[in-house]
């Protein structure tokens, strides 16, 4: 079966991998909308969705119960809703560009996974090698640059939309989203001044810092985040605000802005701008945790190899060092850790009020920004000291 | 009253950060997420009804099974919305009950109107309209909502009578003595 992989002409596999990873992003986004209503009950003391059920599942006798208690139908009602009702376009948007914003939405979205490395598996050699659909030397910069194309979608859809309260909202996308990707850039440089170190290689990939992470000894096996908290911090808070979650969600606050730039948009349209906004923030979950949170190391100190090599010794089984059950276990590792993230999302969203736009502005130009410089020049100074 | 000024004492830092406050939020969604739900389902679950409470107007009977609306219109008279409308009627001589003389011939509750407001419950001299505990009225028509007499005594049913005023009165007028 694996032959028959690598014999395909590799446009064809690069297709394959590209496909099988949105195939995983697309449902985990639809999910997250699901578990968000689900979430959002429990923290309000309500039971939440509960009675969509699919009649054959209904007859399985405890489980089928379970499942519908739990809401997991809702995922194909409200999607088939979305995509059944009455798509409808305002007589007043500029058709082309109206249409085209949430297809451009996607795009980003889904493009920035292609750097980011979302397991590994060991060679023969023992050697960790990482699963990336583009192991990318540019890495993290790639993750900038093609992310924050995605305000052009908000912006269009504001303009296009030829109505006040998107149009305001996207103007408020675009500020706030340029003011927090300053601070989020300076917030990681000092990682990749760590990693690379006087003598190696230079790269800003993501997988080079997961290495980085799962080295033996005291430091070497210390997750980023706890060797810069206030990095991992300043990055965790821009993450909020280039996302659009709450309490950065002045974009869309439906209180003065009516939705802002999806206020015009309905039924398909409008699930796109949802479904790429889940996948902007499970790809942020993801590069927060591989450059702050070990990536796919199941614990800080025990990196990937080590529990392989205990699996390995303990059952004596040879499958456990195969690099399909070892990749699979990586990307279950991986994707737990990004699912945690969404869930401190959804947390935080029924925690922290929504800042007034003001308060947005100043807490990303007065307060980030001089304490994301503050916080890298200490550790270029540190780093300079440890590596010289 | 004395009047206490306050000193609004400045933030101190960990305050600015907002930090402590949200770990101290977060403390309590967490507390929230686990806590049991405090809602009802409702199809299933249904709410306790307190006493007073003022649901949909209907007509009752009387212990004996005597409608007790003699059909003097006060409530049509002070209904705010106008939604009561009654045709008087009389009640024929030779029926056990001659002696109220009158009930409705026919009486009907547009509860497209009705404003649940109680004032005819407070008016009736009979203590014949009650707004009882149903809270739920449906319908996929005007028609429907309009509630006719059998609906009316249907939905109240019969409600005991402290005062039993006209078995008095007819065991009064047999002794000779009518009022």
């Amino acid at each position: 079966m694996f032959d028959f992989f690598f014999k395909l002409p590799a446009w064809i596999q690069a297709a394959i991998e590209g496909l099988a990873v949105i195939l995983v992003i697309f449902p985990i986004a639809g999910v997250c909308s699901m578990a968000e209503r689900k979430v959002a009950a429990w923290v309000q003391d309500r039971p939440g969705p509960n009675r969509a059920i699919v009649p054959w599942i209904a007859w399985i006798p405890f489980i089928g119960k379970f499942l519908q208690r739990l809401g997991v139908f809702h995922v194909m009602a409200d999607g088939g809703k979305m995509l059944f009702k009455e798509d409808s376009t305002p007589g007043h948007v500029n058709k082309f560009y109206f249409i085209a914003a949430p297809l451009l939405a996607m795009i980003p979205a889904l493009t920035t996974v292609t750097v980011v490395p979302f397991g590994a598996y060991l060679d023969e050699a023992g050697k960790v090698i990482p699963l990336v659909l583009a192991s990318l030397d540019v890495g993290l910069l790639a993750v900038f640059a093609i992310s924050s194309l995605g305000v052009y979608s908000l912006i269009l859809a504001g303009w296009s939309s030829n109505s006040k309260y998107p149009f305001l909202g996207s103007v408020r996308a675009s500020a706030q989203l340029i003011s927090y990707e300053l601070s989020m850039t300076i917030s990681v440089l000092p990682v990749f001044l760590w990693i690379n170190a006087p003598g190696t290689t230079g790269t800003l990939g993501l997988a080079r810092v997961v290495e980085f992470q799962s080295q033996p000894g005291l430091l070497g096996g210390a997750w980023f985040g706890f060797l810069m908290p206030i990095s991992a911090f300043i990055f965790l808070t821009c993450l909020f605000a280039e996302t659009n979650r709450q309490p950065f969600d002045t974009i869309e606050s439906e209180a003065d802005l009516v939705g802002s730039f999806h206020t015009e948009y309905g039924a398909f349209k409008w699930g796109l701008f949802f479904v790429a906004e889940y996948s902007h923030m499970i790809v942020g979950s993801g590069i927060f945790m591989l450059l702050f949170g070990g990536g796919w190391n199941p614990l800080p100190w025990v990196p990937l190899a080590t529990v392989v090599d205990l699996l390995h010794q303990l059952t004596g089984w040879a499958f456990t060092i195969h690099p399909l059950f070892v990749g699979v276990l990586s990307i279950a590792i991986f994707l737990g850790k990004i699912i945690a993230m969404l869930f401190f999302f959804m947390m935080v969203r029924w925690t922290v009020p929504r800042f007034r736009y003001d308060q947005v502005m100043r807490i990303g130009w007065r307060v980030l920004l001089p304490l994301s410089i503050a916080n890298l020049l200490f550790y270029a100074i540190a780093i300079a000291l440890i590596q010289k | 009253m004395a009047v206490v000024p306050l000193e609004r004492k400045p933030l101190t830092l960990a305050e600015r950060t907002y930090l402590p406050q949200i770990m101290q939020g977060l403390k309590t969604t967490m507390k929230h997420l686990v806590a049991p739900a405090v809602t009802l389902e409702y199809p299933e679950q249904r709410p306790v009804i307190s006493p007073g409470y003022r649901g949909v107007p209907t007509l009752v009977k009387d212990p004996n099974g005597r409608e007790k609306c003699v059909s003097c219109q006060l409530c049509e008279f002070v209904c705010p919305p106008k939604a009561i409308r009654i045709t008087p009627g009389e009640i024929p001589f030779d029926a056990p009950n001659a002696h109220v003389e009158k009930a409705p011939k026919e009486f009907d509750i547009d509860m497209l109107r009705c404003i649940y407001c109680g004032m005819c419950q407070e008016v009736c001299p009979e203590e014949a309209i009650w707004l009882q505990n149903q809270y739920s009225m449906t319908g996929l028509s005007r028609e429907e909502m309009v509630n006719n007499k059998a609906r009316l005594y249907e939905l109240g049913g019969t409600l005991p009578d402290e005062h039993r005023k006209w078995d008095k009165k007819k065991a009064a007028e047999e002794h000779g003595n009518a009022h």
